[in-house]
């Protein structure tokens, strides 16, 4: 495993000075994954927060050569820039041994408009990086919902009114999602833990064929939280088993050690709403009239943190 | 100057003829979704890697979108790209069409022309690329399948000449042309990629003020289709107008050169203007409506009536100063509009014909045609019918209608 001495050597790719907001979590996820290049790579992404805050014509924040063409395309451009560089490399036009390519997208890229064209270049089997950095909704435009948006949460097109107690759906499992397609690596990452994130990408730069990695990114504007507080936020995700990190090899699924920690010894499991509260997205939830559906969030979360329990093998130690 | 080659007759239809044309062009992408009329490219191109005859990557995409994005980044990352679609597909792909131009990335497109939906129809007319018209792509139209054959190996070489860097779409209406077998002379292999050669990048300023090749290369990383606000993007889009300017000499030059080397040419590249030195009345038209109105022109000259036809082959950027040319000494002109543009009084080919020759020296009068929506077929007696009506409006000088739907019931 990498060190941070051995990363603060490494140069910055994604460089500093580009417009994201105070305490941005995609703009964490960008640096860690950058610094986990190998060699030669192209980076294509989708229209949203990070394309906008990083490429203000004239300025660029990238040292990589990255591409930008539409919101619902950064699978098919990865696919498009795959299949040059394997054609020119045959043809002995291409000058590197491999090049490395990355599609980074936010949840409404990946989520809802992007899911065609990922689903496609996924099964066509294109050796490329997908990374999906999930700050759960629009934010760019002004915090509207997405299919990652989660239950309970309010955003300008799901507002918690007197009525309506915010988003009333439950997050799309897209991570399973993409599990299921078959591809040799799929995993989940928080921002908050690095390590853990550079280490995945890695291993997806290194699989080969198609690599998918779900990475959660705070974001204090659509979240509603302190803008010091985007890394302790991340790890209470992971903390409360709201979002578990886990991973899986040519399918062969494994909890990763943050949350297989938890599994193990269940009393570090911390309640949803210590994550929740962190939030005034979610702030409608704690008033009389919608904290059944706090419960039902934390009932969810048990539901699918005891399922993945069961699909990784992981059970409590027993005291002795 | 090279020297005519000699080439080989072989049966082919408008499709096929594409996908040959571009197995020969050496390109490195063909990324491609099948849609009725323009399968047959997909299809023939398929087999061509099944069978080892291309090292071309086929990338068989979920949808025309992907297409087009998939062939947009190829092309970027300095591959020579190809796809191609029809009807519903570039409506689909139109996001993408507008954002491969503004990237300057010189991806070719075959669009096998086609109605749009709805009523569903999958027969040729010009309404699909019609909508396009306005997105930076230069457009060529085919009038056969030779042509077809011709302007594919042509628009490579259009593309991605380094002071054009736009995308090109070659345009053959939809089974008239992609399902009809013609007599197609073809060019040796080594001709053609001889005649396309290599793809040259010009070089860009990059932000550490360093030359560097216009494509995506790791050693010499660029930042391309970035976010461009008000104080950058209209002069961004001045830029692709100027392009178009560069245009008729790099098209030309090509046109010319591909002439010399199989004997062929389309009139001057831009028009293909028949008949039209001393015509009186005249129709002007695009695709392959042009090849049964020559054979009305030539029955009413057999007749003594002075009648001609332009067919605009180079429909993107327009070739103004032809058309006026042309047609300005004409007494009545009628423009054949194989679409509509509903509630624009009259079709898109109509608006521009009749725009340029607003200011003309003659300012003759100009009428609509539109026909053959849905793949309603355009016989000679229909086309004849629109003669008698110009030769009526050259005698008295009235017009009755200015736009008119020809070859449908009422």
């Amino acid at each position: 495993m990498v060190t941070i001495r051995e990363l603060a050597e490494k140069p910055e790719l994604f460089t500093p000075g580009h417009r994201a907001c105070a305490g941005c979590g995609p703009a964490i996820a960008l640096r860690y994954i950058t610094k986990a290049l190998r060699g030669p790579t192209i980076i294509t992404e989708a229209t949203g927060c990070m394309e906008v805050v990083s490429t203000i014509y004239p300025y660029t924040a990238w040292k990589v050569p990255w591409v930008h063409t539409a919101f619902e395309t950064a699978a098919a451009n990865a696919s498009g820039i795959e299949a040059a560089v394997k054609a020119l490399k045959r043809k002995n036009l291409l000058k590197y041994d491999h090049v490395d390519v990355i599609a980074l997208a936010g949840d409404g890229g990946t989520y809802d408009i992007g899911i065609q064209a990922l689903s496609g270049a996924v099964e066509r089997g294109h050796d490329f990086l997908y990374v999906l950095y999930d700050n759960e909704g629009y934010m760019n435009t002004g915090i509207q919902r997405s299919g990652g948006t989660p239950k309970g949460a309010s955003t300008t097109t799901s507002p918690a009114g007197t009525i309506v107690p915010g988003k009333t759906q439950n997050k799309k499992p897209i991570a399973e999602i993409m599990l299921a397609h078959e591809i040799p690596y799929v995993a989940t990452a928080s921002i908050g833990y690095w390590a853990d994130v550079i280490a995945k990408v890695q291993k997806g730069l290194a699989a080969e064929g198609p690599a998918f990695l779900h990475l959660l990114a705070p974001c204090p504007r659509g979240w509603r939280s302190d803008t010091a507080k985007s890394i302790e936020l991340a790890r209470l995700a992971v903390e409360t088993c709201v979002f578990p990190l886990w991973e899986a090899v040519d399918g062969e699924l494994a909890m990763s050690p943050q949350s297989k920690a938890i599994g193990l010894k269940p009393d570090r499991k911390k309640p949803v709403a210590d994550y929740l509260k962190m939030q005034r997205r979610f702030s409608h939830l704690f008033t009389p009239k919608f904290q059944h559906i706090a419960d039902e969030i934390q009932a969810d979360v048990d539901k699918r943190w005891n399922k993945l329990l069961k699909n990784c093998n992981v059970s409590p130690a027993v005291k002795v | 100057m090279a020297t005519k080659t000699e080439q080989q007759m072989v049966p082919l239809n408008g499709d096929e003829a594409v996908a040959l044309a571009v197995k020969q062009s050496d390109v490195d992408v063909v990324a491609a979704y099948p849609i009725t009329p323009q399968t047959i490219i997909v299809e023939k191109f398929s087999e061509y890697v099944a069978n080892g005859e291309v090292d071309t990557e086929f990338v068989c995409v979920e949808s025309e979108h992907s297409a087009l994005a998939a062939s947009l980044t190829a092309s970027l990352t300095g591959a020579r790209a190809f796809t191609a679609t029809a009807s519903a597909g570039l409506a689909l792909m139109h996001e993408m069409v507008y954002v491969t131009a503004g990237c300057r990335a010189p991806v070719v497109m075959a669009v096998t022309n086609r109605a749009l939906s709805a009523p569903i129809n999958i027969h040729g007319d010009h309404s699909d690329v019609m909508a396009e018209r306005d997105s930076g792509w230069i457009q060529l139209w085919a009038e056969n399948a030779q042509e077809t054959y011709d302007s594919i190996i042509q628009a490579f070489r259009i593309a991605e000449h380094k002071d054009l860097l736009t995308p090109v779409m070659v345009n053959l209406d939809g089974f008239w042309l992609s399902h009809t077998l013609e007599n197609v002379n073809i060019l040796p292999d080594e001709v053609v990629k001889k005649f396309v050669g290599t793809r040259e990048f010009p070089f860009v300023t990059d932000t550490e003020g360093k030359q560097v090749p216009f494509k995506l290369d790791p050693n010499n990383p660029l930042t391309l289709g970035p976010l461009d606000l008000p104080d950058y993007y209209f002069e961004h889009k001045r830029q692709q107008e100027e392009a178009m300017h560069v245009a008729p000499k790099i098209i030309k030059e090509v046109h010319d050169e591909y002439a010399q080397l199989t004997g062929r040419s389309y009139g001057n590249a831009f028009v293909d203007a028949y008949c039209m030195e001393d015509a009186e009345i005249a129709t002007v038209c695009l695709g392959s409506a042009a090849g049964t109105t020559k054979t009305v022109v030539d029955y009413l000259r057999s007749q003594g009536v002075k009648a001609g036809v332009l067919r605009i082959r180079t429909f993107r950027p327009i070739p103004w100063e032809d058309i006026i040319t042309s047609l300005e000494g004409a007494k009545a002109i009628a423009v054949m509009d194989r679409s509509n543009s509903v509630g624009a009084d009259g079709g898109p080919l109509f608006h521009e014909v009749r725009h340029l020759l607003y200011g003309s020296r003659g300012h003759p009068p100009v009428v609509d045609y539109i026909y053959g929506l849905g793949g309603r077929d355009m016989p000679p007696k229909t086309i004849h019918a629109i003669y008698k009506d110009l030769y009526d409006i050259a005698s008295t000088g009235k017009v009755k209608h200015f736009v008119n739907f020809a070859g449908v019931r009422d």
